[in-house]
């Protein structure tokens, strides 16, 4: 096969995914829309993505929350201006961190599963299963993880804000000797409600892309274990950069559009 | 003249420029036991696929009592789906749920039954008629292969489909598993008035109860008639195929 003919090739398949997963994703939003809605599933489902996360993600973002405030302590002195550190935390983490850092957290906990427990089920032709007995595989396995997502990921960034907020405070004021009535004061003066309800916005929006990616190679699965281990890999890195790509076009339209 | 309930008209189905099925005609009539045959790899179950409409051919027809699959949308498949079981090779079975809920599962999503002690005698008539009673809380892991298929075969015929297609039901299975999985597929014929299809390359046993029997062979079928046809048609494939088979007995015994 010569390199033209590869090139080709190439490119009509990468353009045959693109159409696969843009019909995958209108179907998706088609039955978001129509019931009768598994409420169970979405609750076990939202337990699982949700409450068995809260710890991961309280985790990972008190100590986002801390190297943070070390770093802008440390330099804000230089301009004796280290009270303004709280706000700078505060704002940083409810516009970006906090939703980043929680998706970054669930791809790798939540998402990762979501891939391997739909394409394990598909290489063992229980999705196949379910579409003989008249069961659309798309609204049973999908649809439930998609709307606990939506709930969970804000819930989840909400959670991750009051965490990281204070552990920088907790740096800053206890160990850096930052005087905490005066950096509360200031982050209280210059943190606006908009940046809290950006940072949700955009989580409900990587709820739902991260959702869709994982669970479109789960069913797009096929060739055994090694290819149960290549949709999972491709799931996690898709999504890792969807999360950065989308956030960085929210921004923009945020700060652009919104005047926000 | 037995009534056909499944006439399948050239159809053909690749699988990246592979092509799997090359213009297959088989007609399956109502009420018999159809036994396709055909080596590993043959599309054997590619064509089940197509019957059932998981799979959708590139070329040909299906009809359902005149009816064509092939042309029907989504929501007419879905409900014509509640006409037909389908027994997976490997049962299938979805392994987060226990043996009851697999069972329910048609039940509930499919006859869109709710009642709780409906729900439960129908799950245990179906264990016993399958010679498993008692096992509802187990989980697929905790089952034995021909045990997985048994409820397999309970879950595929918990909605009384009119037909059943059963995807190499003994495969794996050791000889007197395997009869029983036999008796239980001429038990739903006979005795539930199911219509099945049997994917199989275990001639020798399905000569004991199959109605009809189809070679497939290179992507067409290459016979279809009674059991006493096959026996003595000169076909040359067919006769390799039954001879190697019962060779295969001999040497085992």
């Amino acid at each position: 096969m010569g390199f033209f003919e590869k090139i080709g090739l190439y490119i009509i398949k990468l353009f045959g995914d693109i159409r696969d997963f843009a019909v995958f994703l209108a179907e998706c939003c088609r039955w978001m829309f129509i019931p009768p809605y598994r409420f169970g599933q979405i609750a076990d489902h939202t337990e699982r993505i949700g409450l068995q996360s809260i710890g991961i993600v309280a985790v990972s973002t008190f100590t986002t929350g801390m190297i943070l405030a070390l770093q802008l302590v440390n330099i804000m002195r230089i301009f004796r201006a280290e009270i303004y550190a709280g706000a700078a935390v505060a704002m940083a983490m409810s516009r970006e961190l906090a939703p980043v850092i929680t998706a970054f957290v669930l791809v790798a906990r939540n998402g990762s599963s979501m891939t391997a427990e739909i394409g394990s089920m598909k290489v063992t032709e229980q999705i196949d299963a379910m579409e003989t007995m008249a069961v659309s595989p798309l609204r049973y396995l999908v649809v439930p993880r998609l709307f606990a997502s939506i709930f969970t990921f804000p819930a989840l960034t909400a959670i991750a804000n009051v965490v990281g907020v204070y552990g920088g405070y907790f740096i800053a004021t206890k160990i850096m000797q930052v005087n905490s009535e005066a950096y509360l004061h200031m982050m209280y003066f210059l943190v606006d409600p908009d940046d809290i309800w950006t940072g949700l916005v955009k989580a409900v929006v990587f709820g739902f892309l991260v959702t869709v990616i994982c669970c479109y190679h789960g069913l797009m699965t096929s060739g055994g274990a090694k290819g149960l281990g290549r949709r999972t890999t491709a799931a996690v890195v898709q999504s890792t950069i969807t999360v950065l790509i989308a956030d960085y076009i929210l921004t923009y339209i945020f700060i652009n559009f919104c005047g926000l | 003249m037995d009534s056909e309930i499944i006439k399948v008209s050239g159809l053909w189905k690749a699988f990246g420029g592979h092509e799997v099925l090359r213009g297959v005609d088989l007609s399956i009539p109502e009420g018999k036991i159809t036994t396709i045959i055909g080596k590993s790899g043959t599309g054997k179950s590619v064509l089940l696929k197509n019957i059932i409409g998981i799979l959708k051919p590139d070329r040909g027809e299906i009809f359902f009592e005149g009816r064509d699959l092939t042309k029907m949308k989504n929501q007419e498949l879905l409900e014509l789906r509640r006409n037909m079981g389908y027994l997976f090779q490997d049962a299938a079975l979805f392994d987060f749920m226990s043996v009851e809920e697999n069972i329910c599962f048609p039940l509930v999503e499919q006859l869109g039954l709710r009642d709780g002690a409906e729900l439960r005698k129908r799950v245990e008539r179906l264990l016993e008629l399958v010679e498993l009673p008692g096992i509802e809380k187990k989980y697929p892991s905790e089952l034995s292969g021909g045990m997985r298929k048994r409820v397999g075969l309970a879950r595929a015929i918990a909605v009384e489909p009119r037909i059943v297609l059963f995807d190499e039901p003994t495969t794996g299975l050791d000889p007197i598993l395997a009869e029983s999985i036999d008796q239980l597929i001429v038990r739903v014929n006979r005795e539930l008035g199911m219509t099945c299809i049997v994917i199989s390359h275990d001639i020798a046993s399905i000569f004991g109860f199959t109605d009809r029997l189809a070679l497939l062979y290179d992507g067409v079928i290459e016979f279809d008639g009674t059991p006493e046809e096959a026996k003595r048609s000169d076909h040359r494939i067919l006769r390799q195929f039954i001879s190697n088979s019962f060779r295969q007995i001999d040497s085992e015994r």
